[in-house]
């Protein structure tokens, strides 16, 4: 019922919206909540469990019942609070966890069942068959489980990440936060001031007292344009600060246009910030928390302040008839505006017998409280009992009180636990819980509207001391300041079902139940009747949970404790966290000067570390991989090959000491390399476990530029950057990945310098450029740099152009080679070109082998110290036991090998005390005529010749192979000197 | 959690590199005995509370830093360039 002349909506906009298909009016300024109750509909939803109908209890974000789904297909957003989701026009919203519909819900016999349904009933019921558990029980779980539903469409819609740094970070925006926020505004700091609500003001927009001469809504809304026309503030509406975090972090959800419906036009749906703030002021507020009686939960039975919010904010009485409830003076409060509305108050019954209220023009109850209720799926009467019996009274509203609740979630996010008060009956937050942040006003426990601005203010001087900034003189302005007194109310006693918790639909009974049961504890006493779940997380209930716990075991409250607070505050969307990081933006992506041709050539691209790389160039008639494969093995083998090797780390490394770096990282040594000359160096960590390989060059006296894995580049770099910081500072050597500065190509095969010396401005031959040759070139006019290295057993090169050049050379390097009977090779080719020719990759060097089991022992010098050496040499490290680098080919009837399987000896069973090693690599050798392998088998240089068992478990395979050599190509290796 | 790193100023801790106890810095010489490389590679303390790490700043500048800090209420107290701190040990 829209009560005329009240409220902060707008009337001259009219919206119309649809609720379960039926549609409706409301006013810009509404909530789906309040419109609906203007339209005088109660009914928003059906309990999780028992499927009772229900209503909203709250007009916020700790709403339990008034969950509703907006929107359909792929963009569907279930489980969003009716008493927080704007309307706009053309809304679509509908009801859930009910079949075929809210108003007759099939489901609602599991409220028949209730006896049988209370606390523990999962436990007890789906213990056993066992094998009943996957077949029966599970799929009744899952189907009866959840609220609202996903589309199931993969949703296009914009969600974005962000960061933001502040001074101070004020969390919440009613009279506390805006006098905190004003003062240090106006005091030169740099604010945030976040509130989850749409207006900011807080209870301000929702109470009827006045602050100076005007409305706390007026007073709020001038504060709030001061605010927003300083440089040194922000305002985040619709802000939910979720959780604090170490060192003055904060996240936020900020809900960016789910008001507008729009999509599109840059806008995401909802923003997740991350806020590096100096100093954080909370001011949070409280949330009422209702009281257990019998059947407490029909629809137009919500919490006092709510009705007071509908009808101060939104101008709507949730009820023609309305009765009020409660065990504090608070909730008077309601009463008397409802009164002064012009809406009919039927009662207001307060627990407390010394209760006094002034200018009560309607029946006061004292010493009385509501024992039941009457109605199904609206409210239609109350039975209340007072000292002279029990009576009914007529009502279609009822707004109880249990009191107020500190809403003291962030202070617990670090581990932190709240303070009893029982002057106030509730818990409040302890000091210094979260460092750099000041508690103020409702949430820490002070509830006059004088109080919280003062509160305010003085956090702001706080923080301002903080931070070092003089605190500017702030009057503060007129304002009531109203004692708060209670008396405990938790449950009124009596039969039938009490809830506590209208989210899981936990009742009184249940919580005794646990206690009962010997789940005392409160933790216990949550996971067994589930209280405190869901998207409200016991925003409600918490608290008059652990009292009937508490009065059930016999302790006091402060002994039962609380359950652990966690964010996010209120439910963040994965969406909203995960923002950016689907599809493309899950890793960033690497390329190539060379991707770009090796689309254009079909080439199906693979991921290496972040980088692409194509995997083979099709042909046309090709039908699969092997024979592309196979065909640009052969370019190698036999004319000449070209491949992007761009992708390998490249450090360039300069300075005196540069050499002493190369001789401290590596096994081997580099400052005896000559210049001009490439070498192949081992690096082990200090564990003494391989760490990379690579080439080093070295270009002049005090000059060398490393290669690295493509996929240890970082780790190498990060490596060179320990020892030279925190071993060897006194080091004068700098470097630098040079990575993606240089195009770098392999040209391998005997047509290699051929093809090279048709480019080359200088031409070059065996005595010139020998194998391990390095240095300057100029390759069609630009300067470069050619290695003679080889990765192949080939007579190949390395050429290095900057990387503007790239693809120019690559697609000119192709085009010759494909003129001399060769052409562009891919990662399959290359990786069968290095089996044939034993050379490692990090398939072998995978973190657990040594220098000793790569058969690589000789590289360690001997005659300095480097990374790795003392623990090298450790026996365990050197043991002839341990498994060794062996090749390996198929000889039984099965001429496959794959990698990953597992070695055994003839004759034994495949079973774990017999394994012997493993096949690290494989590939099909178009030379040999057969898979080759590499693996590591125990004491495998021993064992050449030999025929073991392969066994691959997860693919099915098994055959007989014999170890070998890991060289199968040119194993006198006279080619790559040619 | 964010980092004062000595050269960048206050980073998120999603720009560094979290290596472990800043005993690192502390190389035993090659025949300083078993014992002595053992502690080095293999021992750690694991302290409720003050401890001294060593962090990359692997997405800003590249330093090496020694972070004191406290394992129980995740305070950093101090952060200086393990170069620093290395010079100071010779």
């Amino acid at each position: 019922m829209r009560i005329d002349g009240k409220g902060l909506i707008d009337r001259s906009k009219p919206l119309s919206f649809s609720f379960d298909g039926k549609s409706y009016r409301g006013f810009a300024g509404d909530t789906v909540a309040s419109a609906l109750l203007a339209n005088e509909v109660k009914l928003m939803g059906r309990s999780f469990k028992y499927h009772r109908p229900r209503g909203a209890l709250t007009a916020g974000s700790e709403e339990p019942n008034a969950l509703i789904t907006v929107g359909k297909g792929a963009q569907q957003d279930p489980n969003v609070r009716a008493t927080v989701q704007e309307l706009y026009e053309g809304l679509v919203t509908r009801s859930q966890n009910a079949w075929p519909s809210l108003d007759f819900d099939v489901m609602a016999v599991n409220d028949l069942a209730a006896p049988f349904l209370g606390a523990g009933f999962y436990y007890k019921t789906f213990m056993w068959p066992k094998k009943f558990w996957e077949a029966v029980y599970e799929p009744i779980i899952r189907n009866a489980a959840g609220l609202g539903a996903l589309g199931g469409a993969t949703n296009e819609d914009d969600y974005e990440r962000a960061y933001a740094y502040c001074d101070l970070l004020v969390i919440g925006a009613g009279p506390t936060g805006l006098m905190a926020a004003l003062t240090a505004a106006r005091s030169g700091a740099d604010v945030i001031l976040a509130d989850e609500d749409a207006v900011m003001g807080g209870r301000l927009n929702a109470e009827t007292g006045k602050i100076g001469h005007q409305s706390g809504a007026a007073w709020a809304a001038e504060v709030l344009a001061e605010l927003g026309a300083m440089d040194n503030v922000r305002l985040m509406t619709r802000t939910t600060v979720t959780g604090a975090y170490d060192g003055g972090m904060y996240g936020a959800l900020e809900r960016v246009n789910h008001h507008t419906g729009k999509r599109g036009g840059g806008a995401p749906m909802e923003t997740f910030w991350r806020i590096s703030t100096k100093q954080a002021i909370l001011a949070a507020g409280a949330i009422e928390r209702p009281v257990a009686f019998r059947n407490n939960d029909r629809p137009g039975i919500m919490t006092a302040s709510a009705v007071r919010s509908y009808l101060n904010r939104w101008g709507v009485s949730p009820g023609k008839s309305v009765t009020v409830f409660g065990n504090n003076d608070d909730a008077h409060r309601t009463a008397l505006d409802l009164s002064a509305a012009g809406v009919r108050v039927a009662a207001l019954i307060d627990s407390r017998h010394d209760a006094a209220i002034e200018g009560a023009d309607f029946p006061v109850y004292t010493g009385a409280e509501v024992c039941n209720t009457g109605g199904r799926k609206e409210l239609e009467s109350i039975t209340i009992r007072t000292t002279s019996g029990e009576q009914s009274i007529q009502t279609d509203c009822l707004a109880m009180s249990g009191g107020w609740n500190p809403t003291v979630h962030l202070t617990c996010h670090m581990n932190g636990r709240p303070t009893w008060r029982p002057d106030i009956q509730a818990f409040v937050p302890t000091e210094g819980m979260i460092p750099d942040m000041t508690v103020a006003g409702a949430c820490n426990g002070t509830f006059s509207t004088h109080g919280c601005l003062q509160d305010g203010a003085e956090a702001a001087k706080t923080a301002l001391a903080a931070l070092g900034k003089k605190p500017a003189d702030v009057a503060l302005p007129e304002a009531e300041d109203a004692p708060y007194t209670l008396s405990p109310l938790w449950a009124v006693a009596g039969k039938g079902r009490a809830w506590l918790d209208f989210q899981n639909d936990v009742s009184v009974k249940d919580v005794k139940q646990a206690a009962t049961e010997n789940f005392r504890s409160v933790e216990h006493m949550k996971r067994y009747t589930t209280q405190g779940m869901a998207t409200d997380q016991g925003k409600n209930s918490n608290v008059g949970a652990l009292a009937v716990l508490a009065d059930a075991t016999g302790r006091g409250i402060p002994e039962t404790g609380t359950t652990t607070f966690r964010p996010p505050y209120s439910p963040v969307a994965i969406a909203a966290m995960g923002a950016g990081a689907q599809g493309k933006g899950f890793a960033p992506q690497r390329m190539t000067t060379s991707h770009k041709a090796s689309l254009r050539m079909n080439a199906p691209m693979i991921e290496a570390g972040l980088w692409y790389r194509p995997s083979y160039f099709p042909k046309s008639g090709e039908t699969n991989w092997r024979q592309s494969c196979d065909r640009e093995v052969g370019y190698v083998r036999n004319a000449v090959g070209v491949c992007d090797v761009s992708t390998l780390g490249k450090i360039d490394i300069q300075g005196p000491d540069a050499a002493a770096l190369l001789d401290f990282c590596y096994t081997n040594m580099f400052s005896t390399l000559k210049e001009g000359r490439v070498r192949y160096g081992l690096m082990l960590r200090e564990d003494g476990y391989v760490l990379d390989d690579g080439t080093c060059a070295r270009l002049g006296e005090n000059h060398y530029v490393m290669t690295t894995t493509t996929a240890a580049a970082g780790l190498v770099m990060r490596h060179l950057d320990f020892v030279t910081q925190c071993l060897h500072p006194e080091w004068q050597v700098s470097f630098t990945s040079v990575t993606e500065q240089w195009a770098q190509f392999a040209v391998a095969g005997p047509k290699s310098r051929e093809l090279l010396n048709r480019l080359l401005e200088t031409e070059i031959d065996n005595e010139s450029w020998p194998f391990m040759a390095c240095g300057p070139a100029k390759i069609s006019g630009v300067d470069g740099r050619l290695f003679r290295i080889s990765f192949s057993g080939e007579h190949a090169y390395e050429v290095a152009v900057p990387a503007r050049y790239g693809a120019a050379l690559f697609d000119l390097l192709v085009e010759r080679a494909n003129q001399m009977g060769g052409g562009a090779y891919g990662m399959e080719a290359l990786n069968v070109l290095r089996i044939e020719k034993g050379f490692l990759t990090h398939a072998e060097i995978e973190g657990r082998a040594t220098a000793f089991d790569i058969g690589m022992q000789g590289m360690m010098s001997q005659k300095k110290d480097f990374i790795g050496k003392t623990m090298a040499a450790r026996p365990g490290l050197v043991d002839e036991d341990r498994p060794q680098l062996v090749g390996l080919k198929p000889v039984g009837a099965v001429k496959k090998l794959t990698a990953g399987a597992q070695l055994y000896p003839q004759g034994a069973d495949a079973v774990a005390n017999n394994l012997e090693g493993h096949i690290s690599s494989v590939g099909f050798s178009p030379d040999v005529g057969t898979f080759i392998g590499m693996g590591f088998l125990k004491r495998g240089r021993d064992r050449m010749g030999e025929v073991i068992r392969m066994v691959d478990h997860v693919r099915g395979l098994e055959t007989d192979v014999e170890v070998c050599n890991t060289v199968f190509v040119d194993q006198e290796g006279e080619r790559v000197r040619g | 959690m964010r980092i004062e790193c000595p050269i960048c100023g206050s980073r998120d801790r999603r720009e560094f590199y979290y290596q472990g106890a800043a005993v690192a810095l502390d190389r035993p010489a090659p025949d300083a005995g078993e014992a002595a490389w053992d502690s080095y590679v293999h021992l750690r303390e694991n302290p409720a509370g003050e401890t001294r790490d060593l962090w990359h700043h692997e997405g800003g500048c590249g330093s090496w830093l020694v972070v004191t800090r406290d394992t129980v209420t995740h305070a950093v107290h101090k952060v200086e360039l393990a170069s620093d701190v290395k010079g100071a040990m010779s």
